[in-house]
């Protein structure tokens, strides 16, 4: 019990790397994610073209090769070169990755709306701005909750691959310990923390969804 | 006055041609209904009107003001999108599928587009949405959403929701068409109403004893023209074209 109370401290400090980066990622990313649909819902060919590209690139390579692109070989790259403390250069891969499939997951929300929303949008004299402020995308939000709190609670586990920046996130503290102290304690403590933060999680998503149950479709 | 003014309006769907050069004028507080058979181009001529069609060729006019016209070149060109926005937001609309927005309340499908799109105030809106509710007999449906009300209700709904813009022209497209047969007799009181009230209206419709009964003129339409139009005692009395006495005892 006594040597579960010493290995706290560092792990609460992991918890709050985890935490940190799992937030900052979810706040950037999701409306990031919402400007890229509407963006590779475009009419303008060149842009949805370079959006369906860029979607293309994040999910086509693994999320651990972007951290060490960011990381590492983004301050050779010439002009826009820049060399990023650890942290940032985790947060920058992870909204850049993520975004990428919130993007995916509203553009379905958005192409399921039937056209008759546009329509009677149309009709009453709103310009496409109000239709997709206040017609279409609060619908999109009801139904994007159950693909969002998927992606939400893999990001939670995603963030433990910041440990090739040799970041002392949850899981690296863990096995530091671990390999510190020849007990597999600490690898216990982390998987109970993160099915602390999912079940938070799942409480969140399942509230939310609740509150949208007030209207059916 | 004319309210409406079409001419020489052609359309096509890549290949197809739905619209054959139609022409019509419709008068201020004048009831037209629209009859023929499915594919005809009735449906595709109404959303023509508010450009949620555009027209390949032609001249649209409402109440005086161009919306579309043909330059020089015999080109369609419209009026810019906030002076077409601007025009056409003096038509109404009912859908077939009437097209509520699901995630508000019946009040705040009315209210919703003259406080965004007219910069209404709550307060002032409200009592007229309350009004128009009562006037459609379902004012004890305010606060419910769309997924709880028939029908019925629901394209009655949309009807207030249009007259709340104060339109001058109120387009129906086949309004009870997606209605079980009990529920149609609601919708087309309320219709009644409004053309006893000198409401300028075009309607596509398949009933045809409303048709019969409320509108000053009837047009038949088939395969993208105007075969036959007149007062509906011409068109459902004495038909003079062969396709609308078929098309009319089709319907029997």
């Amino acid at each position: 019990m006594e040597k579960i109370i010493t290995m706290m401290g560092p792990m609460l400090d992991g918890v709050n790397v985890t935490l940190q980066m799992f937030f900052i990622t979810l706040v950037l990313s999701l409306p990031l994610g919402l400007l890229l649909s509407l963006a590779r819902i475009s009419k303008y060919k060149p842009i949805s073209f370079l959006v369906e590209t860029y979607i293309w690139l994040m999910r086509g390579t693994p999320l651990m090769l972007q951290l060490l692109f960011v990381y590492y070989a983004l301050p050779l790259v010439p002009y826009i070169g820049i060399k990023l403390p650890d942290f940032s250069a985790a947060i920058l891969a992870f909204v850049l990755n993520y975004a990428a499939y919130f993007a995916e997951i509203f553009r379905g929300g958005i192409q399921s709306i039937e056209r008759g929303q546009y329509e009677a949008s149309k009709v009453l004299g709103m310009t496409y701005v109000q239709t997709m402020r206040r017609i279409i995308l609060p619908q999109v939000l009801k139904r994007v909750v159950p693909p969002i709190s998927n992606e939400t609670i893999t990001l939670v586990k995603d963030t433990s691959l910041i440990y090739v920046l040799a970041m002392n996130d949850l899981l690296r503290t863990a096995r530091t310990i671990v390999q510190r102290e020849f007990d597999m304690t600490p690898f216990v403590i982390a998987a109970v923390f993160y099915l602390a933060m999912t079940l938070v999680l799942t409480w969140v998503f399942n509230k939310l969804e609740e509150r949208y149950a007030a209207y059916d479709e | 006055m004319n309210m409406l003014r079409l001419k020489n309006i052609h359309k096509k769907f890549n290949h197809l041609e739905v619209l054959k050069g139609i022409s019509l004028e419709v008068a201020q507080g004048e009831v037209v209904a629209i009859i023929g058979p499915s594919g005809s181009g009735k449906s595709t001529l109404l959303r023509c009107l508010n450009r949620l069609e555009i027209i390949d060729q032609g001249t649209i006019e409402i109440e005086g003001e161009i919306l579309a016209t043909e330059d020089t070149e015999g080109k369609c060109q419209y009026v810019s999108e906030q002076k077409a926005r601007e025009i056409c937001f003096k038509m109404g609309m009912v859908f077939q599928q009437f097209n509520l927005f699901p995630h508000m309340t019946v009040i705040d499908n009315i209210i919703e587009a003259p406080m965004l799109v007219k910069g209404i105030k709550k307060e002032l809106i409200i009592p007229e949405a309350e009004e128009l509710l009562k006037k459609v007999g379902l004012f004890e449906k305010k606060n419910s959403y769309p997924s709880r009300l028939s029908g019925g209700q629901k394209q009655r709904v949309a009807i207030a929701r249009a007259l709340a813009m104060k339109p001058d022209i109120m387009l129906f497209d086949e309004p009870t068409s997606a209605l079980d047969p009990e529920l149609t007799g609601e919708v087309l009181k309320a219709m009644r109403q409004l053309a006893l009230e000198h409401m300028t209206m075009i309607v596509v419709t398949h009933e045809m004893a409303f048709a019969r009964e409320v509108a000053q003129r009837v047009i038949f339409m088939d395969n993208g023209d105007i075969v036959e139009e007149g007062t509906p005692e011409q068109i459902f009395n004495n038909p003079e074209h062969p396709r609308t006495q078929a098309f009319l005892k089709s319907m029997l």
